[in-house]
Parts: structure tokens; C-alpha cells; sequence
């Protein structure tokens, strides 16, 4: 089977790690034992896709599914750089061959469909490749009447494959339809970025959804945001707190509870 | 003519030349009229030298003349072909749960005789119907009136056609506040599952996941001259080349225009529009999307639910450009 690169690290290496959070330098050891949250704040680290299944799926049981997928060149696009090229350094550097991963696995022994993104390659963009390899894993669960697990990052629909991409929201989010009325149970993790075409698709189609603590969570991203309406926002606009006081997701959850959270979630959906 | 002083003061700069033959033909006629003078085959020659202009123009376009064909300010909006082929419109407001959204217009009405659900897009025409309207970019309760409106549908069995023309949904705090991505994504499941027919014609402008949001169907199509992308070209610009002029650039990249649209398999038909774009004559571009419409809604009719869903899930499960990677990479890592 095909294994991107799991031994690349999304945190870049180096004794001290400055906080984003707090902006202190935090002794690294201490961030990657707390699971990559910062010691002094609670911030948390953006981690990656084999990150996500390392902390919250049972050590050795995840499958991964569909690694050979690999994106193509639809429009041959090329802005200031060509997309091509784009996705050969991502790949380079990450040893991941898209933005996201997906297999079965347990979660305390529990079977789960589990899907993870990885904001490093091309900010976590939904493309053909992400909507495919996610709409194979909602369509197996249905098929295989396994609960889906998805943890979403994204910056948003993937630009360079343009309507392409937009159509990508679509196809998941119509297999979770079929998936729904078959009964299946969906637990939506939102993770710091999640914005733009995946708010607006799969990752708001949670039976429940889950967020990690001050993670950005929105449609429009929050620099054109910003440039558009001119006004000053409050400080937690746009973050898990904000959504959970909008009522628009069902907790906030800490990274190293994120696993028995969903775990017990499940006992009850299935 | 208030028409023609109209399409001179709104005119585009590779319009002129056309307008230009087109005024000097009226001059012309105006002449022969008062002065009994027989100007035929001058007006003739002129009429074939504006044809052959038109025909040079409008056949050549770049991808940015045809975004801003899209955006003309004469041209037909969602609300003027439901002007133009539906009879005893009524239109329904709110969302039920928070207000009303003026770039959103739902209501009941007939096309021919075959009654329908009719969600449009709204821009608005005079400055301060844009603005009511945010200049046709909806907020979370436009998208929320838009799913009420769809299940009202769904529950008297009365087939549903959408008309989009959006530069994406709106970009504001009260939307991000309101949840304007959440509502997208229901509007979307459920469209992908809503048990009546379902036509989706875009008309303007299609951006982002605001013109998804009311625009799932079994039927797809786009007017000659509308584009459809993931942003619009003067945003893409702004992220990918940090400067908006670059826009013509963005808009080649994109490949938004309704016949890459066509090759891509994303839509299944081109709706024609008279040379030189719908608002040249917007009477003929009517009979056009009435003839669409109508063709797609019979069709639909005679299709059982259940293979209309299926065959709704197959057309969006099949999109998308990938491929699997050669078995020599199996080895790698
Ligand atoms: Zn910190």
C-alpha cells in the first residue's frame, strides 16, 4: 500500500517553538508531549492528517484507502505559478500525495470510517482528488454501515481547479445525504483553519460536530473578510467560541479529549 | 430611443464600434424617412459592415469581455425572465427563523401551464434595490428562505427551477454571524436529495459556493454568455497575484465560461443568446430559456423519483479530474 511520508513532521523541528497563541518559546518537548498545544496558553498547533490518526484513532488500526488518487491539471492552470509545480513542493514537502487521508480504523475499538485533512498541502483545498477520496469514504461507510469520523481543515475550495473544485462540495455532501437516510452516524471535527467551500459542505453536515478551541471557523477568509467591510470585528469573531455561542456547533472539545468525546459520542449513535 | 441612449451611456469599450455603425444607420433611416431620400443600400451595406463586426467581436471573446457580458448593466436578470414567461408570480418571503433577504426571490408561478417553485437571484437595478439586495449576494436567511421555499415544494410535488446570477455569497459579519456557510451546506444536501425535479439555469454570474447554495439540480445550464467559477476573477486576482488588475488573467485561468463548462461535464446544455449578448435582444434570449426550461421540466416529468435521484447522484459523483498513481510508485515511501 501507499504510505505518503509519515515520518515528515507538521511542526517544524528545532529545541524551542514559538506559541502563536501567547507568542512565547516553549520548550518543543513539552508542546509534543501535551499533543501539540502550547504549554503556556492551551493554543492549539496546526498538526497534520497521520498526526490526526496517530491521536485519535487506535494505535495500528487504520487502513488507509485510496492513496494512489493523485490530482491532475484540468485547467492547466498557471498564475504567478503554475499549479503543477505547486503540487510537486507540496508533495516534496509534506510526502503527502493530497490534502487529505482517509481509511477505516477504531476508535476505542469501535470500527469508524475516518477521514483526516492536511492544511499543509495547498491549504488543505478541496479538489477533485479531496472530494473524491472523501465521497469513496462516505460511500463505504454507507455501504459498510460504519460511523464516519471527519476531521476538516481547510482553507477552502482548492482555486486552480476552479468550478471543478465548487462541484466537489456538491459530491460529498450528496453522498452524506444517501448516507444520513441510510442512518449512518457522521462526527464532524472542525480544526483550526476550516473555512470557505469546506464550512459550506461537508464539515457543517455533522450529526454532531466537535471543535477544537480557538480554531478559525467561517466562510469568507478572515483577511478579505477584514478588506471588505472595513469595521473592526471582535476579537473572537470567527473562532469555535463564537460558533458554540451562535449555536452552530455542539462543543468544544481539547485536543487529547477529542478521542473518548467521540468514542462516547458514538455509543450512543450507533 | 431610450433603449439605445441606454445601451450608448452602458456600452463596453469593444461594443462601440457596433453602436458607432448602429446610430449611423439610425441617422440614416431618420434621414430617408423625412427626406423621402432612398438610402437602402447604404443602410444595407452598413447593416452587413455591423454584422460582420458583430460576428468578429463576439465570436473572439477573451474570458473577461464575456465576464462582463455577464455583468452587463443592461442585461436580463433572474427577475425579468420570470417578467417575461411566468404568469401569476407570486412571491413568498422568510426564512422562518431569523428575516427575509432581498437577493433572493422565491415564489409559485406557471410557465406555460406547468406550475413551479422559481428561486432567482436578485441584484437589484436601481441603486437602492442594490443595495436592499446587497448587490445579489445573499445572506444565511436568503439561503434559509430558499430550503423552506424548496420543501414547500417538495411537499405539493411542484418541480423547482433556479435562476443564478451571484458573485457569491455575501461577504459580511452578519452573515459569518448567521452561519451564511452553514445554510449553503444544507441548501446543497438537501438539493442533492429533494424528491422533485429539479433545473438549475445560470443566467449571470455564478461564484463560489453562494451560487451552489440554490443551485443543485438533474438539469444544468448556462446562457451563452454567463460564467461560472470558484471566485470571481478580480478575487482570484487579489489572492493569487495580490492585484486586481490582473483579473483578465484570473478569468483565462479559470476557465469559467459556459462552453468549458460544457466540455468539463458540468453543465448539459448552452442556452443561445443573440450575438453581441442577451440584452441586445432580451425578448429573444426569453424564448430561448423558455424553450429550455420547458424541454428540461417535460423530460423531468416523465422521469420516476427515484431514478431522478439516482441519476442526480451519478451527475455530481462523476465530477472531478484525477488519476490513480502507476504501480512503479508503489514502492516509494
Ligand atoms: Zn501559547
Amino acid at each position: 500500500m501507499l504510505r505518503f511520508g509519515k515520518k515528515k513532521k507538521a511542526v517544524p523541528d528545532g529545541l524551542f517553538v514559538k506559541c502563536d497563541g501567547c507568542g512565547a518559546m516553549v520548550y518543543r518537548k513539552n508542546v509534543q508531549e501535551l499533543l501539540h498545544v502550547c504549554p503556556e496558553c492551551n493554543h492549539h498547533f496546526r498538526i497534520g492528517a497521520w498526526d490526526r490518526v496517530e491521536l485519535h484513532t487506535d494505535e495500528g488500526s487504520f487502513e488507509e484507502m485510496d492513496a494512489d488518487l493523485l490530482p491532475c491539471d484540468p485547467l492547466k492552470f498557471v498564475a504567478k505559478k503554475a499549479y503543477v509545480d505547486d503540487l510537486k513542493r507540496d508533495t516534496e514537502e509534506t510526502g503527502l500525495s493530497e490534502a487529505v487521508i482517509c481509511g477505516t480504523a477504531r476508535i476505542e475499538s469501535r470500527p469508524v470510517v475516518f477521514t483526516a485533512m492536511d492544511f499543509r498541502f495547498r491549504g488543505a483545498s478541496m479538489g477533485s482528488v479531496v472530494g473524491e477520496k472523501l465521497t469513496r469514504a462516505i460511500e463505504l461507510a454507507t455501504e459498510r454501515h460504519l460511523p464516519l469520523v471527519m476531521v476538516a481543515a481547510s482553507g477552502g475550495a482548492r482555486m486552480q481547479e476552479s468550478a471543478l473544485s465548487l462541484m466537489q462540495m456538491a459530491k460529498t455532501c450528496a453522498a452524506l445525504q444517501r448516507f444520513s437516510k441510510s442512518g449512518g452516524a457522521y462526527v464532524s471535527v472542525m480544526t483550526d483553519p476550516t473555512t470557505g467551500g469546506v464550512t459550506a459542505s461537508w464539515a457543517s453536515m455533522g450529526d454532531v460536530i466537535i471543535a477544537e478551541p480557538g480554531a478559525l471557523i467561517g466562510f469568507a477568509g478572515p483577511r478579505v473578510l477584514k478588506q471588505t467591510i472595513n469595521q473592526e470585528l471582535p476579537p473572537d469573531f470567527q473562532t469555535s467560541e463564537f460558533l458554540l455561542e451562535h449555536g452552530f456547533i455542539d462543543m468544544i472539545v481539547e485536543r487529547k479529549d477529542i478521542k473518548p468525546t467521540v468514542a462516547q459520542v458514538l455509543s450512543y449513535l450507533t | 430611443m431610450a433603449v439605445n441612449a441606454n445601451q450608448e451611456r452602458f456600452a463596453y469599450d469593444f461594443e462601440r464600434p457596433i453602436l458607432d455603425i448602429e446610430k449611423h444607420i439610425r441617422e440614416l433611416s431618420e434621414r430617408a424617412a423625412s427626406e423621402h431620400e432612398d438610402l437602402s443600400a447604404k443602410i444595407e451595406k452598413l447593416e452587413r459592415k455591423r454584422d460582420r463586426l458583430l460576428e468578429k467581436t463576439f465570436k473572439n471573446l477573451t474570458a473577461y469581455q464575456q465576464v462582463k457580458l455577464a455583468r452587463h448593466p443592461l442585461r436580463p436578470h433572474p427577475m425579468d425572465y420570470i417578467g417575461m414567461l411566468v404568469s401569476d408570480f407570486i412571491e413568498l418571503h422568510g426564512d422562518r427563523r431569523f428575516g427575509d433577504d432581498d437577493a433572493i426571490v422565491a415564489g409559485l408561478g406557471r410557465l406555460d401551464d406547468r406550475r413551479a417553485m422559481f428561486i432567482a437571484l436578485r441584484k437589484g437595478k436601481e441603486t437602492k434595490e442594490k443595495i436592499a439586495a446587497n448587490f445579489g449576494m445573499p445572506r444565511a436567511e436568503g439561503y434559509r428562505k430558499a430550503l423552506h421555499k424548496m420543501k414547500l415544494a417538495e411537499k405539493f410535488g411542484l418541480p423547482l427551477i433556479c435562476l443564478i446570477d451571484t458573485a457569491g455569497a455575501a461577504c459580511a459579519a452578519a452573515a459569518e454571524e448567521r452561519g451564511v456557510a452553514m445554510a449553503i451546506a444544507e441548501n446543497i444536501l438537501t438539493m442533492a436529495g429533494l424528491a422533485v425535479p429539479i433545473v438549475v439555469l445560470v443566467t449571470g454570474e455564478a461564484c463560489s459556493g453562494g451560487a451552489l447554495g440554490v443551485g443543485v439540480g438533474d438539469r444544468f445550464a448556462m446562457l451563452e454568455n454567463a460564467y461560472y467559477s470558484v471566485i470571481t476573477p478580480e478575487g482570484l486576482a487579489a489572492i493569487l497575484w495580490k492585484d486586481s488588475d490582473k483579473a483578465p488573467e484570473a478569468a483565462e485561468a479559470m476557465k469559467l465560461t459556459a462552453a468549458h463548462m460544457l466540455e468539463a461535464g458540468i453543465i448539459d446544455t448552452i442556452v443561445r443568446e443573440p450575438l453581441g449578448g442577451a440584452h441586445r435582444d432580451p425578448l429573444v434570449t426569453s424564448r430561448n430559456v423558455e424553450q429550455y426550461l420547458t424541454k428540461a421540466l417535460g423530460e423531468l416529468e416523465q422521469t420516476p423519483i427515484e431514478q431522478l435521484l439516482e441519476e442526480r447522484y451519478r451527475r455530481y459523483r462523476n465530477i472531478g479530474v484525477y488519476r490513480t498513481a502507476p504501480p512503479a510508485m508503489e514502492q516509494a515511501g
